[in-house]
């Protein structure tokens, strides 16, 4: 109760200001409607729903969206072009592929920073180079190229190509902040645990797997969290420029050029929703790690 | 670097053995001696404690002889060989100041960490955490977690670690320093009854007068700018040792001496 009640105050604090915008932000195109239909009068509750209610306002009002949600998911099968769970699938396992490319790449990218000065010097500065470039920029060119090189090049079918395209850009998204998470992490044992390694002469990699990975874990998902939120974000952009078809940037990019606000606001929701799920995972991942680590419960 | 003759043809091995042994750090303020022209000898079965003020280098040597510090001048040998070399044969167990365990392994496992490293198998492994934990008292805690457990025994399990292996030498840093005193006494107990069990040899820094003199058989006393020992003291008292024989003269007449070597070495007064 003491938790929910808060949480369900700004919900309420929210929908009242989304109806109180819709209102304002609908009321120009609806004055529009009278005035062309010569219809004069209109009681203010009236003129209140019907700016709740269009086809295509300019702010959609939430159960419009979640009115929406509900058809394209509940009620149409998943495997239909027109469900957004079919489009989240599809955002989904090129979210998913990219998160483990990036990961997998940022834990690697780490390890050889902690272990190699060399590398510590000469990779750490581009690591954070490579995120100044706005992914709008190269997202394009990924897909485009690399699309290119997968189908032409080595063949690969469309599908797949497709796939590994927007996974590249999930990876170039996700893998950074799990490179500097886990370099921190790796690099988080104190100094007296690392003295008690070398009174135990032991090898380097028994201080890896024994003292610095155990050691980086609350890292790890810290970052893992954050990298896996990025990579949606890289999916549904690498899905924005090649007229994709299926997947919710596709559907996002449907929705704005046909003016189907409704459908936009719900593929919004459906990659928040999908975001919130994605981290919820990761969460849930932590605590079962967290628990056979034997962390002090808080 | 020469190597003392480790045993002479009566007497005692010679455990640690240091000749005009110094150590300088190049800091950005200037060269700091931490240790000038140290000269000791360890034989096998000592209980050795080092005090001295912060700063007189009684950490500095023990990290020397556990080879996480390098000398720069001097000759020091573990067990006849080098530092290095002792450290590569497992030579020694080191307690730190702080427990320093492990915190995603239980205490079994913390003390398992030494075990594993050197090879030993699962049972012989199991064989010698039961071994330890009774050893330290902790028998019944082997699956705690080190948060779940008080600071006092948690030096306890860093106690155990490292005697879970087969080293000879056992080098203590202020390892009852953060406890309070009705849990260092009853860990001094402890600690001695559990030297003459094991007949370790056993190096024990500590900033406490009354520690060190109700522990030791050996007591170096070291003062500080540079590093040195101002005064070795053999101490009198019988091997058994209960707890109130902090009140004997004989007792407080080593506290005494070693009051007064440290006065010797100057800045030590806010100590009592």
């Amino acid at each position: 109760m003491t938790r929910t009640l808060p949480i369900l105050t700004v919900l309420l604090a929210i929908v009242v200001l989304w109806y109180l915008a819709a209102i304002a932000m609908n009321a120009p195109w609806q004055t529009d409607v009278y005035k062309r239909g010569g219809i004069e009068n209109v009681p203010a509750t009236q003129f209140v729903l019907d700016t709740w209610n269009q086809e295509k306002p300019v702010l959609p009002a939430a159960h419009q969206v979640l009115t929406e949600l509900w058809n394209t998911t509940v009620m149409v099968a998943p495997n239909k072009p027109r469900s957004l769970i079919f489009h989240a699938w599809v955002t989904f396992s090129a979210t998913g592929l990219g998160f483990l490319m990036g990961s997998l790449l940022g834990i690697g990218l780490a390890v050889l920073i902690v272990h190699n000065d060399a590398t510590n010097r000469s990779l750490m500065p581009w690591i954070v180079a490579s995120q100044t470039i706005p992914i709008l920029a190269l997202a394009p060119l990924i897909v485009v190229i690399g699309f290119n090189i997968f189908t032409g090049t080595l063949h690969i079918p469309t599908d797949p190509a497709r796939l590994m395209s927007k996974a590249i850009i999930s990876a170039y998204l996700s893998f950074f902040p799990v490179a500097v998470g886990m370099v921190k992490g790796l690099r988080s044992p104190e100094a007296i645990q690392l003295d008690l390694m070398r009174t135990y002469n032991a090898s380097a990699s028994q201080v890896f797997w024994k003292l610095r990975w155990p050691g980086a874990m609350p890292y790890l998902f810290t970052s893992l969290k954050i990298g896996v939120a990025a990579s949606l974000v890289g999916a549904i952009v690498g899905e924005l420029p090649t007229g994709a078809v299926a997947g919710l940037g596709a559907r996002l990019l449907a929705g704005s050029y046909y003016s189907q606000t409704i459908q936009i606001w719900s593929a919004l929701f459906a990659a928040s929703i999908l975001a919130a799920l994605l981290v919820i995972a990761v969460s849930l991942v932590e605590r079962l790690v967290g628990a056979r680590m034997g962390v002090r419960p808080s | 670097m020469s190597v003392t003759s480790p045993n002479n043809l009566s007497g005692p091995a010679v455990v640690v053995a240091a000749e005009h042994l110094g150590l300088t750090f190049g800091t950005n303020d200037g060269p700091v001696h931490a240790l000038s022209d140290v000269n000791l000898t360890i034989d096998k079965g000592e209980f050795v404690s080092f005090i001295g003020p912060s700063g007189c280098g009684k950490t500095t040597f023990l990290r020397t002889i556990a080879d996480l510090e390098q000398p720069t001048s001097g000759t020091l040998s573990i067990n006849g060989m080098t530092p290095q070399q002792a450290r590569q044969t497992r030579a020694y167990g080191y307690v730190f100041q702080a427990p320093a365990l492990y915190p995603w392994r239980t205490i079994e496992k913390n003390v398992a960490l030494p075990l594993e490293i050197m090879g030993y198998s699962a049972s012989q492994q199991a064989q010698r955490i039961k071994r330890t934990m009774d050893l330290v008292n902790l028998a019944g805690f082997e699956k705690k977690f080190p948060w779940q457990l008080s600071g006092g025994m948690q030096q306890r399990a860093s106690i155990a670690r490292a005697l879970a292996f087969d080293a000879d030498l056992l080098l203590m840093d202020e390892p009852f320093g953060a406890l309070d005193e009705i849990v260092r006494d009853h860990l001094n107990s402890e600690l001695l009854k559990l030297w003459s069990a094991t007949q370790k040899t056993i190096c024990f820094v500590t900033h406490s007068i009354p520690e060190a003199v109700y522990l030791s058989t050996k007591i170096v006393v070291m003062s500080p700018r540079p590093g040195r020992v101002t005064d070795i003291i053999e101490s009198t008292l019988p091997k058994d040792r209960p707890l109130d024989i902090r009140e004997t003269p004989e007792f407080l007449a080593i506290a005494a001496r070693v009051r007064d070597g440290l006065r010797a070495g100057h800045s030590y007064e806010e100590v009592v």
